[in-house]
C-alpha cells in the first residue's frame, strides 16, 4: 500500500492496538493478587451455590419432560460454560450506564477505532474463568454420568455448542449494552437479556411456560446454549417448538441474534450522538 | 487550507422533564444556534463563553462525537461523524475533566497504549515519547500510576497523550482549569513552541484570559449558542475596555487614591491598607499607575488582576444592548 519504505519502521497492525490495551489490563488485575485470588475463589463460589440450587430444585422433583437428574447436569453445564465466557469477554459491557454518566465514553471516539471494539477490549474479568471451571467440571460429570451413544453428529454438536454458546451470550450483552444507552437511569433493566437468559438456560425447556419457549428459543435464543443441544447429545425429542432438529440452527440463531445485537449497538450510538447527548 | 468551517451549526437538546405525555415533544434546548466559523491551519483560536455558552458542544461537533441538528461541519476537510476514526488519527483532543490516560498504569504505559492505538511506527513512537516527555517535563512522573499523580502532572501527561501522533488541530478545552501559576505557565510556553515548530492549528477553550493573551491570535467568543464577537483580542478589548485592576497593599493606612491620571478608584480595604484601582491598559501602564501610587505612598505588595470571561462576556453583552 505504502508508496515509499517508512524509514520509522512497519506501521504497527490493527489488532495490536486491542491486544496491548487487554494485555494491559490483564497484567493490572494479575499484579493485585490477594484481590485476583479471593475476587476468582468468590466467583467460583457463585457458580457452585447456582449449581447447587438448581440441581435440588429438580432433584426434589424427578425427571420433568423426560430430563432426569444427569440430563439435567449436562444443561446446566453447557449453558452455564457458554454463559461464564460471554460474560469474561463481553460482561463489562454492562457498566456503560457508568461511562455515560460520567462522560468518560467520549474519550473512545477520540481514537481510531470502531467503539463497541474499543469498549470490548477495555476490560476482561478473568475471574470468571474459576465459574467457567466449575461448569467444566459438571460437564465432566454429565458425560460420564449420562448413558451417551456417542455418534459422529452428536459429538460434533457437544463442539458446536461449546463454541457458540459464549457467541450467543457475548451478543446477549451487547443488546443489553445498546439498550443501556436508552436506560441510562435504569442500568438494571437490560439485565433481563443476561443474566435472565442464563437463568432460564440453566434449565430444561419444559419447566418454561409457553411464551417463554418462543422468546428464549427465537428472540434471545438460550434455548440453544443448553437445553438444544443437550437433546442432541441425549437423544432426546423435545418439547413443542423447541424440538430436537431445530437444535441444528445453532449457527443460524448466533447470526440471527448477533445481528439484533449490532442493530441494537448501533441504535443506541447514534441515541447517544443524536438525541441524548 | 481550511482546518475548520462550520456553517450555520445548530445542536439543540430535548430538556429533561419537559415532556408532558410520553409521544409529546420535550421541549429544545439550542446549545449552538447558528455558528458560522472558518480556522485556517496554523491558526491558534482561543474559543470562548460562559459557563454552558455552548463551547463543548462545538467541539463534540468537531471531532464527530454529537451529529448537528442542522447545518455543516468539516473538520480537516472531513465530515466528523462518517469519518470519525480517521479523523481521531489527525486531532488531538484535550478534555480537561475527562482523562484519556489509564487510571491504574503508569504514565509510560498509557503512551505505549496509545501508541499502538494510533499505530505509530515504534522507532517514530519512541522518538515523539522521549521529546514530549523531555519537553513537558515527565521523566520523574513516567513510572508513577496516573492516578497517584498532581493535577498539574497529570494535565501534561493529557497534553502528551494528545499530541503523540502529531495531529494537524489540536483541541484543548479548558487545559488550564485549577492548574497553579507555574504548572499554567510551563504548559503555555510548551503549546507555543510546539505550534512555532510543527505549525499546528489550536483552538482552545478556557476561563483564564491569561491563556488567550498568550496563546492565541484570535479570539471567538459565543454567548448562548451564538457568535458575540471573533477578532484579535486587541479588538475585543477595544470594543468592552481593556481594564485590568491594580490591587496595592499600602504599608500605612492611606485617604483612598482617587483622581490618579488613566485610573478609576474602585475601593479600599483596611481602612485604606488595600486598595484597588482599574486601570484602562491601552491608555497607560501598571508601571506608569504604580509609580504615582509610589510617589504618595509606600507599596509593600501588589496583584494585578485580569478581566475573567465571564466579566468579558457581561461587558460584550451591555456593549451590544446599549448600541442595540
Amino acid at each position: 500500500m505504502a508508496s515509499a519504505p517508512d524509514p520509522a519502521g512497519p506501521r504497527p497492525a490493527a489488532w495490536a492496538a486491542y491486544r496491548a490495551v487487554l494485555g494491559s489490563r490483564v497484567r493490572a488485575r494479575a499484579s493485585y493478587r490477594i484481590p485476583f485470588i479471593t475476587d476468582s475463589l468468590g466467583a467460583g463460589l457463585v457458580g457452585i451455590v447456582e449449581f447447587v440450587e438448581t440441581f435440588l430444585v429438580f432433584s426434589a422433583t424427578g425427571a420433568i419432560g423426560g430430563f432426569d437428574v444427569h440430563a439435567i447436569l449436562l444443561v446446566f453445564a453447557l449453558a452455564e460454560i457458554g454463559f461464564c465466557l460471554g460474560d469474561l469477554a463481553f460482561g463489562h459491557l454492562d457498566s456503560l450506564p457508568e461511562y455515560l454518566r460520567a462522560g468518560t465514553l467520549d474519550i473512545f471516539y477520540l481514537r481510531p477505532q470502531p467503539l463497541l471494539a474499543q469498549l470490548v477490549t477495555s476490560d476482561i474479568s478473568l475471574r470468571r474463568l474459576a465459574r467457567a471451571a466449575v461448569g467444566v467440571v459438571i460437564l465432566g460429570v454429565a458425560l460420564w454420568t449420562n448413558a451417551i451413544m456417542w455418534t459422529i453428529p452428536r459429538a460434533a454438536m457437544l463442539v458446536l455448542a461449546l463454541v457458540c454458546s459464549p457467541l450467543i451470550y457475548a451478543a446477549l450483552f451487547v443488546c443489553a449494552a445498546g439498550v443501556q444507552f436508552f436506560t441510562v437511569n435504569a442500568p438494571e433493566m437490560p439485565n433481563a437479556f443476561t443474566y435472565g437468559g442464563r437463568y432460564a438456560a440453566v434449565t430444561p425447556a419444559s419447566v418454561w411456560p409457553g411464551p417463554l419457549r418462543i422468546f428464549f428459543g427465537f428472540v434471545a435464543p438460550v434455548a440453544f446454549t443448553g437445553y438444544l443441544p443437550a437433546l442432541v447429545i441425549l437423544d432426546l425429542p423435545g418439547v413443542g417448538v423447541l424440538a430436537q432438529p431445530l437444535a441444528w440452527g445453532l449457527p443460524l440463531a448466533v447470526v440471527s441474534v448477533w445481528g439484533i445485537a449490532l442493530l441494537l449497538w448501533r441504535t443506541g450510538v447514534r441515541h447517544y450522538q443524536g438525541g441524548g447527548g | 487550507m481550511t482546518v475548520i468551517r462550520t456553517e450555520e451549526l445548530t445542536r439543540s437538546f430535548a430538556r429533561k422533564g419537559t415532556r408532558r405525555h410520553p409521544l409529546a415533544r420535550p421541549e429544545q434546548l439550542t446549545a449552538v444556534d447558528g455558528l458560522t466559523l472558518t480556522v485556517e491551519a496554523g491558526e491558534s483560536v482561543g474559543y470562548i463563553g460562559a459557563n454552558g455558552a455552548g463551547k463543548s458542544t462545538t467541539i463534540k461537533m468537531l471531532v464527530g462525537i454529537l451529529i448537528p441538528t442542522s447545518g455543516t461541519v468539516r473538520t480537516c476537510g472531513l465530515e466528523p461523524v462518517r469519518r470519525r476514526r480517521t479523523l481521531a488519527g489527525r486531532v488531538g483532543v484535550v478534555f480537561g475533566q475527562r482523562s484519556a490516560l489509564w487510571w491504574d498504569l503508569p504514565l509510560r504505559d498509557s503512551f505505549e497504549l496509545l501508541t499502538a492505538i494510533h499505530r505509530i511506527p515504534a522507532a517514530e513512537a519512541s522518538a515523539r515519547t522521549a521529546d514530549l516527555v523531555e519537553r513537558l517535563e515527565m521523566g520523574p512522573t513516567l513510572g508513577t500510576p496516573v492516578r497517584q499523580l498532581s493535577l498539574g502532572q497529570r494535565m501534561r501527561g493529557e497534553v502528551a497523550a494528545a499530541l503523540l501522533h502529531r495531529p494537524e488541530l489540536v483541541i484543548l478545552d479548558e487545559p488550564t482549569i485549577g492548574l497553579d501559576v507555574l504548572s499554567k505557565q510551563r504548559l503555555r510556553e510548551f503549546l507555543i513552541e510546539q505550534r512555532l515548530e510543527h505549525g499546528t492549528t489550536l483552538l482552545l477553550t478556557t476561563h483564564d484570559m491569561g491563556d488567550v493573551a498568550r496563546l492565541c491570535s484570535r479570539v471567538v467568543l459565543v454567548d448562548h449558542g451564538e457568535m458575540a464577537y471573533d477578532g484579535t483580542l486587541d479588538g475585543l478589548a477595544a470594543q468592552v475596555g481593556a481594564e485590568r485592576v491594580l490591587v496595592v497593599d499600602l504599608a500605612e493606612p492611606h485617604p483612598d487614591l482617587a483622581g490618579l491620571p488613566g485610573s478609576r478608584h474602585l475601593g479600599s480595604e483596611g481602612e485604606g491598607l488595600r486598595q484597588r484601582l482599574a486601570f484602562d491598559a491601552t491608555a497607560t501602564t501598571a508601571a506608569a499607575l504604580l509609580a504615582q501610587v509610589s510617589a504618595r505612598v509606600a507599596v509593600v505588595d501588589l496583584a494585578i488582576e485580569e478581566p475573567d470571561v465571564e466579566d468579558v462576556v457581561r461587558r460584550v453583552y451591555l456593549a451590544q444592548q446599549r448600541d442595540g
